[in-house]
């Protein structure tokens, strides 16, 4: 008996929910997950060329089990002699295998593909395929590169993930906080893939930063415990809640300062906030709980004037001492022109260029902050300079203008 | 990371004589080493694309006010050592692995296998809008 399909979105859906729950199955009963993850990307896009015609399955899942696991086998049988090929046809007959609860084999799947064996850039496409259930051609589309040199850099990162040794079982209890690690930069990191590329055709398709919430979404779900999940969890949802009012029509930048915050999704900002405010009671603060809690702080602010820049600089100041990263620096820089006016942010910045060079992004705030304290000339000179060393074309873009709005004369300043 | 890695029409570091007083084997080698290349960059999972451009006496130059009939020029062109020869678009981790390439690029083999040092003008392509922006 099958069920009509109902929408092609809801089946793909589907599809992507049981992406997980088949692949353990499969690398539970035959091992190999390299091999097993290629059979079912195979059972996946069967499901999706068949049921549509022939209505879904009973069982989906059991479906796309049995689909798989008869693609390893076919494959066994082309590569091996007779005697693997019978051990094997014996298995066969053996009825599928009980699922275990989903929770378990995306949370496996997830510390495999984020292995630290992986750059996050190999890591990412194969998470995508293996946890997120979508297509090489998808993922592909996605990062603008062609389908067979995705296919390339995701065989390769399962090549480094099997010679690693790794079995398919959680961490060591005494490695996981580690590896839990490499899984949040790796999600982390996929959001902002997706909350950057503002352009593409495939962007609707692909939506890679709802992809990143969803998975974290999982991830959360097994381990609810973990404030640092919950933290990125919120951080995300908190961030895309401004994603409507971030660019303009032609898809240009628009600051934080000048975003109309009526298009905020409040139904997120809701949802993020209550997250962060429960994994901050549990007392274990990290760096995705204090980025959560100051954008927060920006979603809850009816203004950019009225924002407590206050405690952002003081958040900014505990994610420097946590992280070390010269470029929270810069923003811990930007609070505090708010909070205390430019020179106390312009102070900040100096020492800096030791450890940031000549980066762009510090040319960029020195040039708001200047243009803050009134020295029109030298802000625009850092805006000039910033634009000439910055490799995205959306902020050079944003970059030149600003250089050439301060040029053109007096203006708001 | 993208880089665009461009070879244009230009003199090679080596002094070799043009492609088209070659050996045919030596231009064979030639060739046969850019496709090995392209195919270790798809096999790593780097390559975006890899095209060569007509010759400099094909090129068209286009040039309009907005008004009236554009003005076209056509080749060949008194600069044409300019122009571009052929590029490819990589998708790699660092910019050092760019220069890498770069360099492999610019060793390609010319006459009796000597590599025939080509200038190769290696660019990142600007890439979407930063998050924390």
């Amino acid at each position: 008996m099958t069920h009509p399909v109902g929408t092609t979105a809801a089946a793909e859906d589907l599809l992507r929910e049981l992406a997980p729950q088949v692949l353990g199955a499969v690398v539970r009963r035959y091992g190999n997950f390299a091999d097993a993850e290629d059979a079912v990307q195979e059972a996946l896009i069967a499901a999706a060329t068949t049921w549509p015609e022939d209505g879904r399955p009973d069982d989906p899942l059991a479906w796309l089990i049995r689909v798989a696991a008869r693609r390893m086998a076919n494959q066994f049988r082309s590569e091996d002699a007779r005697r693997r090929r019978e051990a094997l046809a014996a298995s066969w007959s053996v009825t599928v295998p009980e699922p275990v609860p989903a929770r378990d084999d995306t949370l496996i799947l997830m510390f495999m593909c984020c292995h630290p064996s992986l750059t996050p850039a190999t890591a990412i496409p194969l998470t995508l395929r293996a946890v997120g259930g979508l297509t090489t051609r998808e993922i592909a589309a996605a990062f603008l590169v062609p389908e067979a040199t995705m296919a390339q850099r995701i065989s390769r990162a399962k090549a480094k993930i099997k010679a690693s040794g790794e079995p398919f079982a959680l961490p060591p209890p005494g490695q996981r906080p580690e590896r839990l690690r490499s899984v949040l930069h790796v999600l982390y990191l996929l959001f902002n893939e997706g909350y950057t590329s503002s352009s593409g055709p495939d962007l609707a398709r692909t939506d890679l930063s709802g992809e990143a919430i969803r998975l974290t979404r999982s991830v959360q779900a097994a381990m609810p415990d973990d404030p640092e999940v919950t933290g990125l969890l919120a951080v995300m949802l908190l961030t895309d809640a401004r994603r409507p009012a971030r660019s303009g029509a032609d898809g240009e930048l628009i600051p934080l300062a000048e975003q109309d915050r009526t298009r905020w999704d409040q139904d997120l900002i809701g949802e993020g906030t209550r997250l962060i405010t429960a994994a901050l009671r549990r007392g274990q603060v990290g760096e995705y709980q204090v980025q959560a809690a100051i954008a927060a702080l920006h979603d809850q602010a009816g203004s950019h004037a009225s924002t407590d820049w206050a405690r952002i600089l003081t958040l900014y100041g505990q994610l420097e001492a946590m992280t070390g990263n010269p470029m929270v620096r810069l923003n811990r820089a930007v609070a505090a022109a708010m909070a205390q006016g430019p020179g106390a942010g312009l102070a900040l910045l100096d020492g800096l260029g030791g450890q940031l060079g000549d980066h762009h992004r510090l040319h960029a705030v020195r040039g708001h902050l200047l243009e803050q304290a009134g020295d029109r000339q030298a802000a625009i000179a850092e805006f000039r300079a910033a634009a000439a060393r910055t490799n995205n074309l959306r902020e050079q873009q944003y970059l030149t203008t600003q250089a050439a709005r301060l040029a053109a004369g007096p203006g708001p300043g | 990371m993208r880089f665009m890695l461009l070879q244009n029409y230009g003199e090679v570091e080596s002094g070799c004589a043009p492609m088209t007083e070659w050996s045919p084997g030596d231009i064979k080698a030639h060739i046969e080493f850019q496709q090995a290349l392209n195919a270790e960059l798809a096999e790593l999972g780097e390559l975006v694309d890899a095209q060569g451009l007509s010759g400099p006496e094909q090129a068209k130059f286009v040039v309009w006010d907005g008004a009236g009939a554009p003005v076209i020029t056509d080749g060949p062109y008194p600069e044409a050592k300019e122009l571009l020869a052929g590029y490819r678009l990589i998708d790699v981790e660092t910019v050092e692995r760019a220069l890498e390439i770069a360099a492999r690029a610019s060793a390609a083999p010319g006459p009796d296998g000597v590599p025939i040092q080509q200038p190769i003008e290696v660019r990142e392509v600007l890439s979407a809008p930063d998050p924390e922006m």
